[in-house]
């Protein structure tokens, strides 16, 4: 019985930086109502230039945070402000441009690529941190440190962006495009600094959730496409668009994947997760934290 | 003094023209109004002139300078405030944080807690219920709300798209009752209405839209007395 117990906690704490992962996917969506297929691949990103500054300093990972937050803030800002805002405003008249999503798409293929012509396709993990391998025992209880600093971050981001949408200037704002791109115009709000702004938090957040991971996770070029997946479905299990919807739904994503092998063949935990999935869209299509009204 | 000034402008939907040669003046403090039937380019004519739509041809000018070409935020903050068709509210924040929104531009913001309460006094309804998702209130209150969030960029003029739209009829004289304490508190007042009998009587002058074109203006009071708008908008 212990040993399900001990799978549930590491399970969600996993879960808890799947809803990381999540969490970015999901700022970007609310706003500017395009499913980012780049998400993985920024990541990606934020894993290498985690991994980067840990390997050429050998600081604790986590500083790694105070480079990676801004570069990556950046670095989503001005994608968007540069790849995606021209076509944004060339389908101004339409809510969901499908052109914005193909774009995205080059993106990850671009930023995979890259990655891969100039580090190439090893491997690469920070051996000597003081956090990898780490365990705590709780009674008879092994938990995973790593995985507990990754779960305490996500927690901690999770209210720090849920008090910036709701009590700051620029959060309301940015509440207010997307409920209403026009309304918020007419209130003086330009919307596509909005969208930039957007881009580049939910870039960030990926970045932190890149720093949870690199103390125990490889870093490669194709890592992305591993939690890009997984991150689509946790969006859509949370609810499109709410904060607290993603990192639950990581959580439930990340208990299914550790308890289900106890009980069946690994590969099985796949299917009850999209299972879930489908279940979702039926049920519930809003998702379980979604709030149901138009977009 | 001339406040606003619309000159000769065309205003295209993608290929159809909605607008056409149509311009019009409004003096500062006046209360104007636009009457017309639906189809007639009352919305376009508001759309265009907050900088939603843009003019083909055609120029407008406000106290002085060209607007025309800016887009929405920057015209907001000259001082043109649009509240629009369908009250157009954030649907899922409070009433307060849809006020606060309201105040965004960068005139209006360090005025935040002022114009609040000028808002909660001119409409004590929201001041008690300002923590109520707007989703939540009726249509009424609603159109409070979206008039709210309007003075609260702190209007040099306010251009309300038809206020009354779905209103009960005694909920309708609390809407007019309110637009004009505002104009008499000396902001300028741009009102599109289809309820003619109303807007006319608490306007200093307005402009009779068809089709795309003025086709009538003057003292609101003669056009009131108007054997055409007596047929064709109060029934008469």
């Amino acid at each position: 019985m212990l040993f399900i117990l001990e799978d549930a906690i590491n399970g969600i704490l996993m879960g808890s930086i799947y809803g990381l992962t999540a969490m970015g996917l999901t700022i970007i969506f609310g706003v500017l109502k395009v499913i980012n297929f780049a998400h993985g691949s920024l990541l990606m990103i934020g894993m290498y230039v985690a991994y980067w500054t840990v390997a050429l300093t050998g600081i604790h990972p986590y500083l790694s945070l105070f480079i990676v937050i801004p570069a990556m803030y950046l670095f989503g800002y001005y994608l968007q402000d540069i790849v995606i805002k021209p076509i944004f405003k060339a389908e101004k008249d339409v809510r969901e441009p499908i052109t914005v999503i193909i774009v995205t798409t080059g993106v990850w293929y671009i930023l995979d690529n890259m990655t891969l012509l100039f580090f190439g396709p090893q491997y690469r993990s920070i051996d000597d941190n003081p956090l990898k391998g780490k365990m705590m025992e709780l009674g008879e209880i092994m938990i995973s440190v790593p995985k507990l600093w990754g779960f305490v971050t996500a927690t901690i981001t999770a209210f720090a962006i849920y008090y910036f949408l709701q009590y700051t200037r620029m959060g309301r704002a940015i509440r207010a495009t997307s409920l209403d791109r026009d309304a918020a115009s007419l209130s003086g709000i330009n919307q596509y600094k909005i969208y930039n702004i957007a881009f580049g938090m939910g870039t960030a957040v990926a970045g932190i959730a890149a720093v949870t991971l690199v103390p125990f996770y490889n870093t490669f070029p194709s890592v992305g496409v591993l939690f890009d997946i997984k991150g689509f479905i946790i969006v859509v299990l949370g609810g499109l668009g709410s904060i607290h919807g993603a990192i639950i739904g990581g959580m439930i994503i990340g208990l299914i994947e550790s308890v289900g092998p106890q009980f069946m063949a690994a590969t099985w935990t796949e299917a009850i997760v999209y299972g879930l999935f489908l279940l979702v869209l039926f049920v519930k299509p809003s998702g379980l934290f979604g709030v149901k009204y138009d977009w | 003094m001339t406040l606003l000034e619309v000159n000769n402008i065309d205003v295209f939907y993608g290929d159809v023209q909605v607008i056409f040669d149509l311009s019009l003046h409004i003096n500062e403090g006046e209360v104007v109004s636009i009457i017309g039937g639906n189809g007639a380019g009352k919305s376009t004519l508001l759309r265009t002139i907050s900088g939603l739509l843009q003019p083909a041809n055609g120029s407008i000018t406000f106290d002085g300078t060209s607007v025309h070409n800016l887009p929405p935020e920057d015209i907001v903050e000259h001082g043109i405030v649009h509240v629009p068709e369908g009250r157009r509210l954030f649907s899922l924040m409070s009433i307060k944080d849809n006020l606060i929104v309201g105040a965004y531009n960068k005139r209006a913001t360090p005025n935040t807690a002022k114009t609040l309460e000028y808002v909660y006094s001119l409409l004590p309804r929201l001041y008690e219920r300002e923590q109520q998702i707007a989703m939540t209130l009726s249509g009424g209150e609603q159109q409070m709300v979206a008039i709210g969030r309007g003075l609260m960029a702190m209007p040099r003029i306010l251009m309300l798209d038809e206020p009354s739209l779905g209103l009960a009829p005694v909920l309708i004289k609390d809407i007019f009752q309110t637009v004009r304490e505002i104009a008499n508190k000396g902001t300028t007042v741009l009102l599109v209405e289809q309820d003619v009998n109303h807007s006319l009587n608490l306007s200093d002058r307005g402009y009779v839209l068809e089709h795309g074109r003025v086709v009538m203006e003057g003292a609101a009071k003669a056009l009131l007395k108007d054997p055409h708008v007596k047929e064709a908008y109060l029934g008469l």
